[in-house]
């Protein structure tokens, strides 16, 4: 067997395991579509979208989703309040403050948080976080938007700190030693050079960051409350999709109403992520710098 | 050497696409209920493990389709969490099914509050208010002056469906109801929580929450049985005409002690 053979076998071989994952992910989205399409030959794709009433299991029944879709979003914009300063910050600390000893320390924690498995994170929220609202503002639930916005920033947190960080990193030192030379100080050149250098870059982080918050079940499930109404406030519960989705679709009769509507459920939901994922692609496409700052 | 990789991408394909075919033919077909499920799950696991060779194979569907399945002969069993209806029967005896109900378990939901809250009492109506939403502060009841958080299980359960059915007369539920995916999850959120209101199967109670009484009525197993506490009701199994074989075989264990106590274990009131 010639070099020139092993090459040809190497690549194939690699070529097929990425055909294989792309496969899978087809063969999951036409059956995501499959289940979920049948829906609507029993309600109205606006029905669907925009109705207020969730109540599958009535006769009749009514598969409004649009309180889910409000749950979801507002959990999500919550969280990424908090999340898009903290892993920001933290990562324009960890790439350009911090000395080399912390660096280590604080990279390894990040990544520790992103390893915590989320019932672990609801649980938390569900035992310590929840009564602890509940006590300190008196409210009659700490399990509520709030909650459920602090545990997902937990989890968000990582993924907008280590790909900040990778933008950043990848600055030239040209530019900083430029904007030193001009006379800036430290602040000045991580708030006016640094940071708009690797804006697109923090852009893919954030919006990744809030893709990770949207789909995320168990946190959601555990300590968002679950009422499926519009909220009035940020001390209500809500019910985000994937919520919704994890506790009905054990006992779903197969194939009836229900069990399509919470896998159209689900195609709004991977529409919504889909949507996430291009718009960060695109924002790193079309805001990369050129020259010897790209990223 | 192209045929070695056509050799791997064939075995491949294959590994992903053919699903082992499950050729053997089944002995018992149970359908329905979802309430009557988790009983039928393990009372047939513990049955096809006891004898070897028996296949049960179980589906959902709620008690409609069972029956609907046990009138096209398309099922041995029909779990049902409700008593035939006239039209059903007659339908039934038209098609020469002749439909017999074994009631094997007992079904009591207990609603629960936070062990600080002094309500002790509510009747059903009271409950259906509150479950409605109409009924939002505590001291409509007779407790302090705090808002009721109501609690209710995701809308598949089969707790769900008989506390709808027994305590609100199939009105909705108000949207507001916070979601709990279990009874156990329920526990925990009030055992947390003095404004909540929560239902449970008699199975899960334990100390860290109070059950009310329902129209002056503890739960219990007594009381499920003599029909005296208002929120239980009989599970039944249908089989048409007396049951034989292997499908006997099954109701008679479940009808055993050591049926019924699965029966117990998984939360429902046991017929003896």
């Amino acid at each position: 067997m010639t070099r020139h053979q092993k090459e040809i076998i190497i690549k194939n071989v690699f070529f097929v395991f990425s055909l294989i994952s792309i496969f899978i992910l087809g063969l999951i989205v036409v059956f995501l579509f499959r289940e979920g399409i049948p829906l609507f030959r029993e309600v109205s794709l606006r029905d669907f979208i925009f109705g207020m009433e969730w109540y599958p299991t009535y006769s009749p029944p009514s598969y409004g989703i649009w309180p889910l879709i409000v749950g979801s979003l507002i959990v999500t914009i919550f969280s990424s309040l908090i999340a898009v300063p903290l892993g920001v910050l933290s990562a324009v600390y960890i790439s350009e403050i911090a000395p080399p000893a912390m660096k280590e320390v604080l990279k390894a924690i990040i990544e520790l948080l992103a390893g915590l498995p989320s019932v672990v994170l609801g649980f938390f929220g569900m035992v310590i976080i929840a009564p602890w609202l509940q006590e300190t503002f008196d409210l009659p639930t700490g399990l509520n938007i709030v909650n459920a916005s602090v545990i997902l920033a937990i989890m968000a947190v990582p993924t907008i700190s280590s790909i900040s960080e990778d933008a950043l990193y990848a600055v030239p030192n040209e530019f900083k030693e430029a904007s030193y030379a001009l006379g800036a100080t430290k602040f000045e050149t991580i708030a006016r050079i640094i940071i708009p250098a690797a804006l697109s870059g923090i852009s893919t982080a954030i919006i990744l960051g809030m893709a990770r918050a949207i789909g995320e079940t168990m946190v959601v499930l555990m300590v968002a409350g679950g009422a499926a109404a519009i909220p009035e406030s940020i001390f209500d519960s809500v019910r985000p999709m994937p919520a919704s989705i994890a506790a009905e679709m054990g006992e779903a009769p197969f194939r009836s109403g229900h069990y399509h509507a919470l896998f159209a459920t689900g195609i709004v939901l991977f529409l919504m992520t889909l949507a996430f994922n291009l718009i960060a692609d695109y924002i790193s496409q079309k805001f990369k710098e050129v020259g010897s700052a790209t990223l | 050497m192209l045929r070695f990789m056509k050799v791997i991408i064939v075995g491949l394909l294959c590994l992903l696409v053919a699903a082992p075919a499950a050729l053997a033919g089944d002995n018992v077909v149970i359908k329905g209920s979802t309430t009557v499920l988790p009983i039928a799950q393990a009372a047939s696991e513990a049955y096809m493990k006891l004898y070897k060779g028996v296949n049960i194979s179980l589906s959902g569907g709620g008690s409609g389709d069972g029956i609907k399945a046990l009138v096209d002969k398309s099922t041995d069993i029909a779990n049902s969490s409700r008593e035939m209806k006239k039209q059903e029967t007659d339908l039934a005896k038209s098609k020469g099914v002749n439909p017999m109900a074994h009631v094997v378990a007992i079904d009591a939901i207990v609603p629960i509050v936070n062990p600080k809250n002094k309500v002790k009492d509510l009747s059903t109506d009271q409950l259906s208010q509150i479950y409605q939403g109409k009924i939002t502060n505590w001291k409509e009841v007779g407790g302090e002056n705090l808002a009721i958080v109501v609690i209710s299980r995701d809308s598949s359960s089969g707790t769900y469906e008989s506390w709808g059915h027994l305590v609100l007369n199939g009105a909705k539920v108000t949207p507001k109801a916070q979601l709990q995916a279990s009874n156990g999850a329920i526990v925990q959120a009030i055992s947390k929580n003095r404004y909540a209101i929560g239902y449970i199967g008699i199975g899960y109670l334990n100390k860290s929450v109070k059950a009310v009484t329902v129209n002056g009525i503890q739960a219990s197993a007594k009381t499920a049985l003599s029909k005296e506490y208002p929120v239980a009701r009989p599970l039944y199994m249908y089989t048409d005409g007396a049951p034989k074989g292997d499908t006997e075989g099954f109701i008679k264990f479940l009808l055993s002690k050591k049926g019924q106590d699965i029966v117990k274990k998984e939360g429902f009131v046991p017929i003896k």
